[in-house]
């Protein structure tokens, strides 16, 4: 049997790059010669960076971006192509896709171009979607013999329904950004040049807000697609009291009331 | 590559003074359209699209018509009993790639409508941006008289030029509609007489391309829009466009310029 264990390329390519402006995290894919195509490599170096930004107190809203061309136009088929089922069951390389599934703050994917396959597996793992009007939406695993296996048949059920799931998962069509909209995909369209200042303006937007109301309403939205209404409720409800626990609670009411702005701590 | 490089057959394609003549090359048959002649439209729109050197798209026809629609002369072998055509695989391969390359481009296209327009020939007409005519041009939606319904965009340019019943009306006659019809019923946007309308086309490419062709670009963007979007949309589309424009080179120079009273030097960035 060949061995399973990953070896690092041979290369000084940053996979991903990042840094931050004021209260946001900016993560970006960077391999544009493969069209951001996710490997397992970028994908721990991805979810890394997350946590990190996710146990700042100073971030409070991740931006996942894309270039222009490509959000992640799949994952790296060549790298797949000739393993075993056994080498793919033992690699297990969508664990670290979990790990992104646990970031408690708020992410803002900021999309253009090709989100295929994994690229649309990652976008649905972000929360708030702004879709440039060149975006191309689909899980065509089906074209190469296989099927979507980080998400893309649970979520993309969820987000937006048995029917159109079916069509593209079964048909390996994209979706244009106006259909993804339709769909419930994305949360916004823009104009192409706009995708990552619209992102940015989106996340520093939300950034302004209480980050433990943000933690907790991302929770419980998350929620919804993990339990039955009434499990759901009682949680939400929960979660709601537990925010009067916090001066942020105390702090944006009183701002309502006295007709200010809040000015909310974190606490 | 550039445009005036590529070698076509059915069609003539020179570049001068960032202007892209496209000029459909079959005059023996009034520029009908056969396979090669759509699919090489198809490839020089898309240079022209991509070629930096390109601010203007002019399309016209060789000789005595722009274009008659669909080449019927090879249907006869085709047309026996038993036949079945698949005309709608046949649009969205050889037609409608077209007509959505003169719409999605960012730069104007003009229509320089030379002699007869027919059928698909008046759809990519109507496509383009601008129409300017020759006094001899015609204009016929001919789909009906063969059972068809008038395709290649037809039925979406077509009622938003002339009104929804101008539209139906020609549609359902088939009737010819002379160069100054066209002219009254808002069909084309200007009618020479035919000595001049290689002049005059040249004179208004000329005048588009010194225009600064970011804020051109997003113009043509956002009036295509405007048939999808409601007014809530529409005036979020403006904004994001007018961000765009106010972050060009040319906008501050047309600022600069106003204020010091000189003519502004567009470039394009």
């Amino acid at each position: 049997m060949t061995s399973v264990v990953e070896t690092k390329p041979m290369t000084d390519e940053q996979l991903i790059l990042f840094e931050t402006d004021g209260p946001v995290g900016i993560i970006r894919l960077n391999r544009p010669k493969v069209l951001n195509a996710l490997n397992p490599q970028l994908m721990t170096e991805l979810a890394g960076q997350m946590e990190i930004f996710d146990r700042d107190d100073d971030i409070h809203v991740i931006v996942l971006a894309g270039s222009e061309r490509a959000w992640a136009a799949g994952a790296d088929i060549g790298d797949m192509a000739e393993r075993s089922m056994l080498e793919m069951y033992q690699r297990d390389q969508f664990a670290t896709w979990d790990r992104i599934r646990r970031i408690k703050k708020p992410i803002v994917a900021a999309v253009s171009g090709y989100a295929l396959g994994g690229g649309c597996e990652l976008m649905m793992l972000c929360d708030v979607v702004i879709a440039s009007e060149t975006a191309q939406i689909g899980q065509p695993e089906i074209n190469i013999g296989v099927m979507p296996g980080a998400g893309g048949t649970q979520r993309l059920t969820r987000a937006v329904g048995k029917a159109t799931a079916m069509d593209v998962i079964l048909t390996g069509r994209f979706l244009d950004a106006k259909q993804a909209l339709a769909a419930g995909l994305v949360s916004r369209v823009v104009p192409a040049e706009h995708f990552f200042t619209e992102a940015m303006r989106v996340a520093r937007d939300m950034a302004a807000k209480g980050p433990i109301a943000l933690r907790l309403a991302k929770e419980a939205v998350l929620k919804a697609f993990d339990s039955t209404l009434s499990e759901g409720l009682e949680y939400e409800r929960k979660l709601f009291y537990m925010l009067f626990a916090t001066e942020d609670q105390k702090e944006g009411m009183r701002a309502f009331v006295e007709k200010r702005k809040p000015r909310f701590k974190g606490t | 590559m550039p445009v005036t490089a590529t070698t076509f057959e059915t069609i003539k394609v020179e570049t001068a003074d960032r202007i892209c003549t496209i000029t459909m090359n079959r005059p023996d048959v009034y520029n009908a359209l056969n396979d090669k002649l759509t699919f090489e439209l198809q490839d020089a729109l898309k240079a022209a699209a991509r070629d930096r050197e390109v601010s203007v798209v002019v399309l016209t026809g060789e000789g005595k018509a722009f274009c008659s629609g669909q080449d019927l002369g090879d249907l006869k072998e085709k047309y026996v009993p038993g036949y079945v055509p698949h005309l709608g695989d046949d649009l969205r391969k050889r037609y409608n790639p077209v007509v959505t390359r003169i719409r999605e481009m960012d730069k104007p296209v003009i229509a320089a409508v030379n002699g007869v327009a027919a059928g698909a020939g008046l759809s990519f007409a109507l496509a383009c941006d601008i129409r300017l005519a020759s006094e001899q041009a015609s204009f016929i939606e001919v789909f009906i008289n063969v059972g068809l319904i008038p395709d290649s965009g037809s039925t979406f340019t077509l009622p938003r030029l002339v009104g929804l019943s101008k539209a139906l009306e020609l549609c359902f006659t088939g009737d010819k509609v002379t160069a100054e019809e066209a002219l009254r019923i808002g069909l084309v946007n200007r009618v020479v007489p035919a000595e001049t309308l290689a002049e005059e086309t040249s004179k208004l490419a000329k005048r588009l391309a010194s225009l600064p062709a970011r804020g051109i670009a997003l113009t043509k963007r956002l009036l295509n829009q405007s048939y999808e979007n409601d007014l809530a949309q529409q005036l979020e589309a403006e904004a994001f466009a007018q961000e765009t424009a106010g972050l060009t080179e040319d906008h501050y120079e047309g600022v600069v310029a106003f204020i010091e009273k000189r003519k502004p030097e567009f470039k394009g960035k």
